[in-house]
């Protein structure tokens, strides 16, 4: 049944002039961009100052290899954690992501023998080419079913470069001579070829990569992002481009895993394919979200913890492989008690010990002058 | 003026919308009925979350059917959910601002035209706060905020006043009146709440069970027969 609709005379014709209520008309001027406050600013440079010249006169030689992995894994991390606390999006595919930058690093240097930097950013972009290949599903998957295609993919992969094991000057395409032995390593760039130098390397490419991140988070892409991890359909309501801006998260996330792959190439004892699994990529995840994918600080706590705690073991005399256990009992307590992982709660429980001692102090000549 | 015309949507055995033929002119127009009436997927067909079987949709000239579902935004649709869905991570200004880029804003006023849709709404001193420390109300009216930003040419309103007390729905409806006049835009807004209707609308169409039973001046639609049955009830008339 169709009903034709009556013509508007409605006595409220014009109310929509009617006069507004007590609502500011006056013109407010916009609030100043800004992508870091000067506090922060401040502890940032404190901490780079520290971690660049103090650490390497404080550790030896084993301690600051371990510290360099850190910064590296922590590029690695801060990719996954945006994918996730930004985007809403799991993989499971960066560790292989991780290696295949690698892979590529060491077989453009043996092809064109660029220098170390060149290297190391084209192949972060190859890294997000292959990311974003992997991403496709994405566009239409979410959850489990997406970390399952990614973790089949990280597998797929995986196999691949079993195959092909790492470039070490051979012919073909692989590059892959079986007289070159099972490691490969980039050579550094004559600005770092010791290992602290190559250590405060890495930091600078680190600090340019949460840059980059920190940038993304407060730009347009980081807006997006936000929307579609709120919701998809209200993200397209709003015009968000949800297709470009999810491989744009892959390819931002790949590209990070690929730098760091190059610059683990060039690190001391180069690579070897056995020193990627594919479980690795899960336990990758769960050290992740530990840290906290809601700020850029957790990636930093998911690399100490994720290179750190195993070497402590190490040196404890205890199993390496027990830091697998204590990484699945801390994600379950982090999950748990703190959603937004470590790097959130932490400032918490710190500003909460700081009031709980200022009551002690505040309290203390209140109570003595009680008792006298 | 938006016409619809024959509008038919299917799903399966289900029809939430049946031949739906209207024509709502420029201002603040009421969708009301019962709940399953059809009034969300009117929404959804506007803003090209779901597909009608038949019929045709005439927007200020442009066949919006055609318009693909990412660009309508940037054509002019602008929609609320029944569910809140302003970002709480993000400031009162940023979830503003994500409309606006994402819907052509790219000027050199991009951001006074921002905080122009802020002000609109009253939310001008909490510009830099986060959605997630405001009030229903005012999470409210950060969507409201949303839909007017840029040169939006349809705003679809689904229920914005759904669990707010009185005096924010009064305020509410003030911002909403304020709209045709200010903005320019077209507003369709689908209430349970009738004063805010009444405040607001000029117009009102009924739908029941897919259909339309009725539409016209609000004063008249009120009185109808057939809505009081399918909808208002005597109790609200007398």
């Amino acid at each position: 049944m169709t009903i034709e609709s009556a013509p508007v005379t409605s006595e409220t014709a014009d109310r929509s002039a009617a006069e507004p209520a007590a609502v500011p008309s006056k013109p407010a001027a916009p609030p100043r961009d800004r992508l870091i406050s000067p506090v922060q600013l401040i502890i940032i440079a404190a901490l780079l100052a520290f971690a660049m010249f103090a650490l390497p006169e404080l550790v030896d030689l084993r301690w600051l290899l371990v510290a360099t992995s850190v910064v590296i894994y922590t590029v690695i991390m801060l990719g996954l954690g945006l994918l996730i606390g930004r985007v809403g999006l799991v993989s499971l595919c960066q560790f292989v992501l991780f290696a295949i930058g690698a892979w590529v690093a060491l077989r453009l240097h043996y092809l064109t023998s660029m220098p170390l930097p060149l290297v190391v950013l084209l192949a972060g972009l190859v890294t997000a080419v292959i990311g974003v290949l992997i991403g496709l599903p994405a566009l239409r998957l979410s959850g489990l079913y997406l970390a399952l295609i990614t973790l089949m993919a990280a597998g797929g992969l995986t196999v691949v470069l079993a195959r092909l094991q790492f470039p070490n000057g051979g012919d073909g395409f692989s590059g892959n001579s079986r007289a070159g032995g099972s490691t490969s390593r980039l050579p550094r760039p004559s600005l770092a070829l010791g290992d602290v130098a190559y250590f405060r390397y890495c930091i600078i490419v680190a600090v340019v990569m949460f840059l980059i991140a920190a940038w993304h988070v407060r730009s347009r892409a980081g807006r997006a992002w936000a929307a579609i991890r709120q919701s998809e359909v209200t993200a397209l309501a709003a015009g968000v481009n949800t297709t470009l801006y999810k491989l744009w998260a892959f390819a931002l996330a790949s590209f990070m895993a690929g730098v760091g792959g190059g610059l683990l190439a060039a690190a001391k004892g180069g690579v070897s394919i056995n020193q990627f699994p594919v479980q690795n990529s899960v336990i990758l995840l769960a050290v992740v979200m530990m840290g906290g994918v809601l700020n850029v600080w957790g990636a930093v706590v998911g690399g100490v913890l994720y290179k750190l705690l195993p070497e402590l073991l190490d040196n404890w005399g205890v199993s390496t492989e027990w830091s697998t256990i204590l990484f699945g009992v801390g994600v379950l307590q982090v999950l748990l008690t703190a959603p937004g992982g470590l790097s959130d709660q932490m400032p918490k429980d710190l500003a909460k010990l700081g009031r709980k001692l200022r009551g002690l102090v505040v309290r203390t000549p209140a109570a003595a002058e009680d008792a006298s | 003026m938006i016409e619809v015309t024959g509008l038919t949507v299917r799903f399966g055995g289900v029809v939430p919308i049946d031949q739906m033929t209207v024509t709502l002119p420029h201002g603040t127009c009421g969708l009301i009925g019962p709940n399953g009436a059809g009034k969300t997927t009117f929404f959804n067909v506007l803003s090209g979350f779901a597909r009608p079987v038949a019929g045709r949709v005439v927007a200020f000239g442009d066949d919006l059917l055609s318009i693909p579902t990412y660009r309508r935004a940037r054509w002019g649709v602008r929609r609320t959910f029944q569910t809140e869905q302003a970002i709480p991570n993000l400031s009162v200004f940023d979830n503003v601002l994500l409309v606006h880029e994402n819907t052509g804003g790219t000027g050199v006023n991009r951001r006074q035209e921002v905080m122009d849709a802020v002000t609109f709404v009253g939310l001008a001193d909490h510009a830099r706060d986060h959605v997630a420390t405001l009030g229903a109300g005012q999470r409210r009216l950060v969507e409201v905020a949303r839909a007017v930003v840029g040169q939006p040419k349809l705003i679809l309103l689904d229920e914005p006043s759904a669990g707010l007390p009185d005096e924010e729905t009064e305020f509410l409806g003030t911002v909403i009146q304020r709209i045709p006049g200010e903005i320019g835009a077209s507003v369709v807004l689908v209430e349970h709440d009738m004063s805010l209707v009444s405040a607001c609308c000029e117009m009102i169409a009924v739908l029941d069970f897919g259909k339309l039973i009725a539409s016209g001046a609000t004063a008249d639609v009120l009185r109808d027969e057939r809505v009081i049955r399918a909808y208002l009830g005597e109790e609200d008339v007398a």
